[in-house]
């Protein structure tokens, strides 16, 4: 029971990562433009296709495929901003939020029609990466190299964030931005900009995430933005949405939740789980774990 | 230096500013005087960018105002401290300051010019590393207006410094906009203590529902029944 129990804090950990990474753009750009991209999943799903068919059509070395899907999203992000949200900004906040459900229907049908409806599969890890080990840990529990690296390379990429958020003088401008956006304009702030910066880096987290994902499972498909971003979301949420380390935090917390229902024999419940906890948080703290209440004027 | 010249704003259907026209001179401190609502701010606003003119010219050391985005308006030369201080609530006293840097090319004096803030206001070096939402009401002005001072604007446009401030404060709020003024920049001073604004003004305007209906030196404004009676309680 226990070493059932560690097993699956350490997958939840795992696929809390993941949750995490992309839960990070949601929160970003809220944080920036209060909208929630709903098109933002299918970022995800986008940077895992770009990731697979790098590796399989083009025989790119895994890295750059990784690295080529973020730079891939990073530029679809500026550019759904440009062309759905930005149009849009003086409108109601419901028409950008539309807008967005229509980019995020747009590009699941979009790959629907390119990919197909069936799963693809990701060649198998020990072509791309290495043989998969597990190493024993204490009491039982286990970790694969395999998670090891989804881990990793998650918390990599967030502590870069994190230092470039609080360090550069970009990350200060988005922080100001975030806080109050017409006084970020009168510090002589391009505000339009900052606003792409947060599209690119949203979305490129998402891509490696899409590509972790895609590795992890093994598949990807023309659907798998819908669910992997309502639970991203609902991780922003859970840390209070327009918080970084909230985000983090929250997808870290919904992984290990999920999983973990899995290991108490729930396993066909985790979806029923998972948003169960969005409908807590927003009842007994809607402004999540993390989430402060600044005044907001846009 | 700043010309305003027959500038209409609307917001939807409200005319928030008609016809409105007025100039700052370099060196000058220039009051705007008027009730709740007369459209002060949104003079300042579409000043620095922040609302469009539906009609009329801004203009600075002559080239056209009205079409710049408001980073551009900063880069010219012209910072505002806006109305109700609006310091960056999560990020440091320090942050802040640098924020109000963004702009500036010669970044190695920026830290020189921090410097010469806590000089001017010692309480802010001693909160630093504070961040800015935590401090009192006057602290938080004084850091509204050294952050407008890190750009080292030509002109600073000030949206009611006294606002909801102590008297002991308020006074030296205004010594410092007196300050600021004779180390060579230039101000637009929005207030509704207009006693306290003209007493340091040179000129004046006085704005009601976003006409200007009274303009002149400020001593001349001072001694002006109508202005007397509305603003001065007299
Ligand atoms: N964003 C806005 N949308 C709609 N109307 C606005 C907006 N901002 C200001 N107004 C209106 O424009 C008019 C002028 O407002 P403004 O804020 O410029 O006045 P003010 O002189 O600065 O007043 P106060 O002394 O209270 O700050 C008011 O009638 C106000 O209600
Ligand atoms: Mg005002």
């Amino acid at each position: 029971m226990l070493s059932n129990l560690l097993v699956q804090l350490i997958n939840g950990i795992a696929l809390g990562s993941t949750y995490a990474l992309i839960a990070l753009g949601y929160t970003m750009v809220y944080g920036i433009i209060l909208l929630i991209n709903f098109a933002h999943g299918e970022i995800f799903m986008a940077g895992a296709f770009v990731g697979l068919m790098l590796v399989t059509v083009f025989k790119v070395h895994i890295i750059f495929a990784f690295l080529g899907a973020m730079l891939f999203c990073m530029i679809m992000g500026v550019i759904i901003e440009k062309i759905a949200y930005k149009p849009l900004r003086r409108s109601t906040r419901l028409a950008a939020l539309i807008s967005a459900i229509g980019v995020s229907i747009f590009l699941s049908n979009l790959a629907n029609l390119v990919f197909g409806a069936k799963p693809t599969t990701f060649p198998p890890t020990e072509e791309i990466l290495f043989k998969i080990q597990t190493y024993e840990l204490i009491a039982g529990a286990q970790i694969t190299n395999l998670q090891i690296l989804t881990i990793v390379t998650s918390a990599v990429l967030m502590v870069c964030l994190q230092y470039f958020i609080k360090k550069s003088r970009i990350g200060k401008a988005m922080r100001a931005t975030s806080q109050d956006y017409d006084t970020a304009a009168l510090m002589g702030v391009n505000v339009n900009r900052i606003i792409s910066y947060t599209f690119a880096i949203g979305s490129s987290l998402a891509a490696a995430g899409g590509v972790l994902v895609g590795i992890y499972f093994g598949v990807v498909k023309y659907n798998m933005g819908f669910m992997v971003g309502l639970k991203a979301f609902t991780a922003a949420v859970l840390g209070g949405i327009g918080s970084i380390p909230g985000a983090m935090f929250g997808g870290l917390l919904l992984g290990i939740g999920e999983m973990l229902a899995v290991a108490l024999g729930l396993s066909s419940y985790r979806d029923a789980i998972a948003f169960g906890i969005l409908i807590l948080v927003l009842l007994i703290k809607p402004t999540g774990l993390f989430g402060t209440q600044i005044q907001k004027k846009v | 230096m700043l010309v305003v010249e027959n500038v209409d704003v609307n917001y939807g259907a409200i005319r928030a500013l008609v016809d409105v026209s007025l100039e700052v001179h370099e060196g000058e401190i220039v009051a705007l005087i008027g009730a709740n609502g007369a459209g002060k701010s949104t003079t300042l606003r579409s000043i620095s960018g922040l609302v469009k003119p539906n009609k009329g010219r801004i203009l600075f050391e002559g080239s056209e105002l009205q079409k710049c985005p408001p980073h551009k308006v900063v880069e010219m030369g012209i910072s505002q401290v806006p109305e109700g201080r609006r310091v960056f609530p999560l990020m440091t006293v320090l942050e802040n300051l640098e924020m109000g840097a963004f702009t500036r090319k010669d970044r190695a004096n920026i830290k020189d010019d921090i410097d010469k803030v806590f000089a001017k206001f010692p309480r802010l070096e001693e909160r630093k590393k504070q961040p800015a939402g935590t401090l009192s009401g006057g602290e938080q002005q004084m850091l509204a207006i050294g952050r407008a001072l890190m750009s080292k604007p030509k002109i600073m446009l000030m949206d009611e410094p006294s606002m909801g401030l102590a008297p002991m404060l308020v006074q030296e709020i205004f010594n410092i906009v007196k300050e600021i003024n004779q180390s060579g920049t230039t101000i637009l001073l929005v207030e509704q203590n207009a006693r306290m604004a003209l007493a340091v003004a040179n000129r004046g305007y006085v704005l009601e529902t976003g006409q200007v209906v009274i303009s002149g030196a400020a001593a001349d404004l001072a001694k002006n029944e109508a202005v007397q009676k509305a603003y001065l309680g007299v």
